[in-house]
């Protein structure tokens, strides 16, 4: 008998090479498909052919400032962890179309942009990033408005997750409830075991395309054991940071202590600490450009030389630079001092009011991508020693 | 913030970054910099869906220039005659400044939270503005005089640099008939200029006020409402009965670009006007 598809929340399992029919069955079902690829020392998200571009025996060690690609005889494809890209550049890209205008006889006519194009399928997310997405379905989707670009790119996102078994320093999804293991939000799941591979089927979609590849058999309960235990002992390592015994030079692993934290940073806006973590700010915005959830934009205009036709186009935008909070009275948040403590207390309290969750996923992006190597969890700790 | 946020009829949920052509109908010169246009939906069937509340406000865009969050100027009771104050400072407000009445804009809106006025009959009103702020409680005015006998004393307070940036003039004759105490004061008086002399908070020391039903509606400089409210707290009115609007930086009124934000307020969705017991926290803060 011929399957059609797998069901939901049925688990297989394939031998590792046959990742490249899952590859192959996305495009036949009319995906573009992108994955992590190793660029310019990084692993990023990029368009994938085969498998053979994945960074297979690849880990990424990561701390404050820091970020390095090793060779590792025992890593897998996927045992790096997250790059500076996320799911955010694919549904909320960094610059976009939202209209264009065409002048005739001296009046404008409107023209919607050319939304989404061929659907998207993104092979790698972690549970953190997941996460991070649902969070920027609330923004953008979930609110009395609605975004229609996101909302496209949203509808045809087609996501295979994959289940850290490694997680980096920098990491701290276990703080924030976000991860390490994803259990929902995606279309598939990967597990990678030394042997093989486990899937998850997350949606009816999922299950279509995963019916068409080649060679998956139904996962035999030793199998899905080894799958579940992988992520439980990861999270149970990253659970015990606290108690544990760092290497001497070893990057420390992270965690952030979350009680009560709307109220502590809210209530120690005049902290001294906000003007010394000023101090080493370069208010660069990177942490704000390789946050999953950072959704801040600006619109701006573009005119051919007619003046004729214009777009508007959306633009990422960041809380570190002084045209964000500009007005033509003066700037708001006209110091670094300032602009630190709108990123972290938008990001870790006022969020709450905003979406009843917190901003951040603990994926560490901000940590790793800051040039002086700024952490979050350090911050919120040193404001925590000291608070009112 | 929570709030409950009613999309208005002529936002499309779904594509709210769709416009409406309006054209200028008229252009009053106000002050110096200052003029009023008098805007006009193309589509009938828009102009007759559109319907504002005092205090909301309209993105007004110029195609290859950008877009300015207005206030709505007019009478609430009368949404066709759609009136916009703008003072000329920068980009867009220069570029609007040079329209002329036949000429064309973009429109989206309108927007934002809304002067509780309805929850204010009943009560003594105090209205205090500054400047520019006089133009979105213009509306809150015009609501008053439709319905004056429903609201006990109600004050206007207005205050402006000099005499001759005192918006609306013309109109104070008519307020002041409609049994609304209209009080004037400017910064630096000239020549003519008889009336009085300071700052707007000042003009509270002469009210007599019953807290216990006193609302109060303020709009204008950021120091200068919190001198107001220190006044009215100081006269023991609630700080859940003062309202405030406030102004940040907007790319979008739909709380999407994140520059509006004032701790967990967007001020495009959940403001701009908010109660003193929201923006309390926050007020005092420096550079939030
Ligand atoms: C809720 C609300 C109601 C307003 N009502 C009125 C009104 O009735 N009349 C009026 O004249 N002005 C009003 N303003 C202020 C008006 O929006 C700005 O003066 C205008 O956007 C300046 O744009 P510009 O391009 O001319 O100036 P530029 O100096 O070139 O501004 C550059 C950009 O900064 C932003 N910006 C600058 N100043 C402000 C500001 N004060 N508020 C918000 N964004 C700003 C805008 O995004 C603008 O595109 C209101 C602002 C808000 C937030
Ligand atoms: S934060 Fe957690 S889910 Fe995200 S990459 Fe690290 S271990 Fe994986």
């Amino acid at each position: 008998m011929s399957v059609s598809t797998t069901p939901v929340n049925s688990i297989v399992s394939f031998e590792k090479p046959r990742l490249q029919g899952l590859l192959d069955a996305l495009k036949q079902a009319g995906y573009r498909v992108v994955g992590p690829r190793v660029a310019d020392g990084a692993v990023v998200y990029d368009e994938l052919d085969s498998i053979e571009q994945l960074p297979l025996g690849m880990i990424d060690e990561q701390d404050g400032g820091k970020y390095r690609l090793e060779r590792d005889a025992a890593a897998g494809y996927f045992d790096h962890v997250v790059g500076p890209h996320s799911l955010k550049r694919y549904l909320f890209p960094p610059q976009e179309t939202l209209q264009q205008l065409r002048l005739k006889d001296g009046d404008w006519h409107v023209e919607p942009p050319r939304v989404a194009d061929t659907p998207l399928a993104v092979i790698g997310p972690r549970s953190c990033d997941l996460h991070a997405m649902a969070i920027q379905d609330r923004v953008f989707l979930e609110g009395p408005y609605v975004d229609p670009g996101y909302r496209a790119r949203r509808e045809r996102l087609f996501v295979v997750s994959v289940q850290c078994r490694r997680a980096a320093a920098t990491c701290f999804c276990h703080s924030m409830k976000t991860g390490p293991r994803a259990s929902r939000g995606f279309d598939l799941a990967l597990t990678e075991l030394d042997d093989c591979f486990v899937i998850e089927v997350g949606s009816e979609r999922g299950g279509e395309v995963l019916a068409s590849v080649a060679g998956w058999k139904t996962c035999s309960a030793a199998t899905v054991d080894r799958a579940t235990e992988q992520s439980v002992r990861l999270e149970r390592s990253m659970n015990q940071r606290g108690a544990a015994e760092n290497a001497p030079h070893a990057a420390k692993p992270r965690q952030l202590d979350t009680r009560d934290i709307r109220d502590l940073l809210l209530n120690n806006l005049d902290h001294p600490r906000w003007d010394e973590v000023a101090e080493r700010c370069l208010s660069c915005a990177n942490c704000t450009m390789v946050c999953p959830t950072c959704f801040c934009s600006s619109v701006s205009e573009v005119s051919d030389l007619t003046g004729e036709q214009v777009r508007r186009e959306r633009t990422w935008a960041s809380c570190f630079t002084a045209e964000h909070s500009f007005l033509s009275s003066g700037v708001v948040r006209n110091s670094t001092t300032a602009r630190y403590r709108q990123w972290l207390t938008h990001k870790l309290a006022t969020w709450i009011d905003q979406f009843d969750t917190s901003g951040c996923v603990g994926c560490g992006r901000c940590i790793t991508w800051c040039p002086v190597g700024i952490d979050l969890t350090e911050e919120v700790a040193a404001i925590r020693e000291t608070a009112k | 913030m929570n709030s409950q946020i009613q999309v208005a009829p002529t936002v499309d949920a779904a594509n709210p970054w769709a416009t409406h052509a309006v054209r200028i109908r008229e252009i009053e010169p106000e002050v110096r910099d200052v003029v009023t246009y008098r805007l006009a939906f193309e589509d009938p069937a828009v102009a007759e869906r559109f319907r504002f509340q005092p205090g909301q406000f309209n993105m007004l865009y110029l195609p290859g220039i950008g877009e300015s969050a207005i206030s709505i100027s007019s009478d609430p009771d009368d949404p066709q005659r759609m009136l916009h104050t703008v003072r000329a400072v920068g980009n867009v407000t220069k570029a609007m400044a040079r329209k002329q009445v036949g000429d064309q804009l973009l429109l989206r809106g309108p927007f934002g939270s809304a002067w509780p006025v309805d929850s204010c009959e009943g009560q003594d009103l105090v209205i205090a503005a500054g400047g520019l702020g006089l133009a979105p409680v213009r509306p809150v005015i015009h609501y008053v005089m439709n319905r004056r006998d429903r609201f006990g004393k109600v004050w206007l307070l207005y205050g402006a640099r000099s005499p001759r940036d005192l918006l609306y003039t013309s109109q104070y004759d008519r307020w002041r008939e409609a049994d609304i105490d209209v009080q004037i004061t400017v910064d630096l008086g000239d020549d003519q200029w008889d009336g009085h002399i300071g700052v707007v908070p000042v003009l509270f020391d002469r009210l007599q006020l019953d807290a216990s039903r006193t609302r109060i509606i303020t709009c204008g400089p950021e120091i200068m409402m919190r001198f107001v409210i220190a006044e009215c707290l100081s006269q023991k009115i609630e700080s859940k009965q003062i309202y405030l609007s406030m102004e940040r930086n907007m790319n979008c009124a739909l709380g999407f670009c994140g520059h509006c934000q004032l701790g967990p307020a967007f001020v495009c969705k959940d403001g701009p006007v908010f109660t003193h017991e929201q923006m309390e926290p926050y007020l005092d803060v420096q550079d939030f």
